[in-house]
């Protein structure tokens, strides 16, 4: 995914000047092909987060359309106030992309996981929170980023994440896409847990149950309409996220399912709200939080 | 304005009347009748607790009716407290908090360089402001950028909001300290009309720091260099006997 986004980024600073990308000192191995090519439109800024959205916005507030890229931590919560000020209160084109959301920077430790942006982002007025849960998303969403009126942050993993979709998928800011269609069970995910609900949709399949499978690559703002069609068809909604339970996509859901009044039955599954003080990888620390496959199935078939 | 309204920061707004006045009748590349021109020169007030001040002057300058001043910090107003670029034009950037305005300048002035703009960018802090961290991430940036389309100006009062500067945060060698990281830095009196010119105008190598040594409440005998006058708003007395004193003085 961090290849999709710099491959992005230049195939469109190309023809588009108003391009620029910014960094606090993150990007080895990444960034180096726009900062040798765009050399007048690359940045880094040292490391000083807060200084970094703050030049983007004064370049957006003179008509150019910056990138901040660093990793989810510091690129959302240490800047958090010029977020708010200079990025969502005077709606500037900053687009802040994150690497390493959820748990994907696994043994580095707890400072550098993102557990909880996507809930404090969701709370800016004016901002777009997209999470791609594979690189056609990622390039959908990147593409359209281009044009947007107004802020965006984007929740990116790392590289290699699997193609989910088929390469004529419509993906749009704002809406989510059915994978799979259903009436036992819907599943609703977000980002990085794509693959794995699509295990889980595969899994069920196999022992003969048929689920829907969404996929929500934008968290804000929220495709209310396609869970108020669920809620219609009166089925069993499941959430799933590599984010804290707390705001983020299961609370989205929640919020609606609350208010629509037409009730069914509901879980969220993603990560407890706590920090993680067990060293290990993306995977290791799923497996200890309970988000895999063979634990997810378990709390399915409970419902 | 301050007094009608009951508003605070009097005594910050008039530590800087002379610096604004300097920049915008003086300086500043700006045209009242299109406010979004072309290669206009920018400026952002950084201490956005100030505004009461940027108000009268760009209503003075004639951005919009003089009118629009009885609307601060009053129910169903027209200008918060700290600035609201949607409110009126001529307000750049959305300043409150304080330690941004620096930043968004460097932005602002990257641009401008890279586009082959002939504007200039003006950001106006306040000492106390000086505290904040992310005013010293921008000026190392400056620095090493030597962006010498960008002028900062630290109205350094001595006064911040809940002591002395230089007691809370001892900031004695401010020129120093900017130049320190870079800023072609400069000490003037920051009430003098004529040196506030000549040093603005004074050709720059790398971003120039203007350090402005001024007095909180300036011209007004009871609020000169008075803590209080960060929070107080004049009663109708006192009112009265300001606009005396600062007419007079005129």
């Amino acid at each position: 995914m961090r290849n999709t986004f710099v491959d992005c980024l230049i195939k469109r600073a190309r023809y588009d000047d108003r391009i620029f990308l910014i960094t606090p000192d993150v990007g080895f191995s990444v960034l180096e092909r726009f900062a040798d090519e765009f050399p007048d439109r690359y940045l880094n800024v040292g490391i000083a987060e807060q200084n970094a959205v703050g030049v983007a916005a004064g370049l957006a507030l003179s008509g150019k359309r910056p990138y901040v890229y660093s990793m989810v931590p510091f690129v959302t919560m240490r800047c958090f106030e010029q977020v708010r000020v200079d990025v969502a209160y005077m709606k500037t084109n900053v687009v802040l992309a994150g690497i390493g959301g959820g748990l994907t920077y696994g043994p580095a430790g707890a400072t550098h996981h993102a557990i909880e942006d996507i809930a404090i982002m969701r709370a800016l007025p004016n901002m777009t929170i997209c999470a791609p849960g594979d690189p056609i998303e990622a390039r959908a969403l990147m593409e359209q980023s281009f044009d947007h009126d107004g802020p965006i942050y984007i929740r990116l993993g790392r590289n290699g994440e699997p193609a989910i979709h088929g390469p004529d998928v419509k993906i749009e800011i704002g809406s989510s896409v059915k994978i799979a269609d259903g009436d036992d069970l819907a599943l609703i995910t977000t980002g990085n847990t794509l693959e794995l609900a699509s295990r889980v949709i595969q899994a069920m399949q196999d022992r003969g149950r048929k689920a829907t499978l969404i996929s929500m690559p934008t968290i804000k703002p929220f495709d209310c309409d396609v869970i108020i069609s669920l809620l219609d068809r009166g089925m069993p909604i499941v959430t799933l996220e590599e984010h804290t339970v707390i705001g983020g996509l299961g609370s989205a859901v929640a919020e609606i399912i609350a208010e629509y009044g037409k009730g069914v039955k509901f879980r969220r599954i993603g990560l407890p709200d706590e920090y993680s003080h067990t060293v290990g990888s993306q995977e290791y620390l799923r497996n200890h939080f309970g988000l895999n496959l063979e634990r997810i199935l378990e709390i399915i078939g409970g419902i | 304005m301050a007094h009608y309204s009951k508003a605070s920061h009097v005594g910050s707004c008039l530590s800087i009347a002379e610096i604004l006045y300097t920049l915008y009748f003086r300086i500043l590349r700006v045209d009242p009748g299109n406010p979004n021109l072309a290669n206009r020169d920018i400026f952002i007030l950084s201490k956005g607790h100030g505004s009461a001040a940027l108000y009268a002057t760009l209503a003075e300058r004639g951005f919009y009716p003089k009118a629009y001043l009885d609307k601060y910090y009053i129910d169903g107003g027209l200008l918060p407290g700290h600035l609201d670029k949607e409110a009126v034009p001529g307000v750049e950037v959305s300043s409150g908090s304080l330690g941004h305005g620096l930043s968004i300048g460097i932005g602002m002035a990257i641009a401008r360089r890279t586009a082959l703009d002939s504007g200039r960018v003006f950001v106006l802090l306040g000492d106390g402001e000086c505290n904040e961290g992310s005013v010293w991430e921008a000026a190392m940036l400056a620095g090493t950028l030597k962006l010498e389309n960008l002028t900062a100006i630290v109205d350094f009062n001595k006064l911040q909001s809940f002591g002395k500067t230089n007691e809370v945060i001892d900031q004695r060698n401010m020129a120093a300290r900017w130049a320190a990281f870079g800023w072609d830095a400069h000490d003037v009196e920051g009430h003098d009309v004529a040196a506030l010119e000549q040093v603005f105008s004074a050709p720059q190598q790398g971003p120039k720091m203007i350090v402005a040594h001024t007095v909180k409440g300036k011209s007004v005998s009871f609020m000169e260099d008075r803590l209080e006058w960060h929070y107080k708003s004049p009663n109708d007395e006192q009112y009265v006997q300001a606009i005396k004193e600062l007419e007079g003085k005129k």
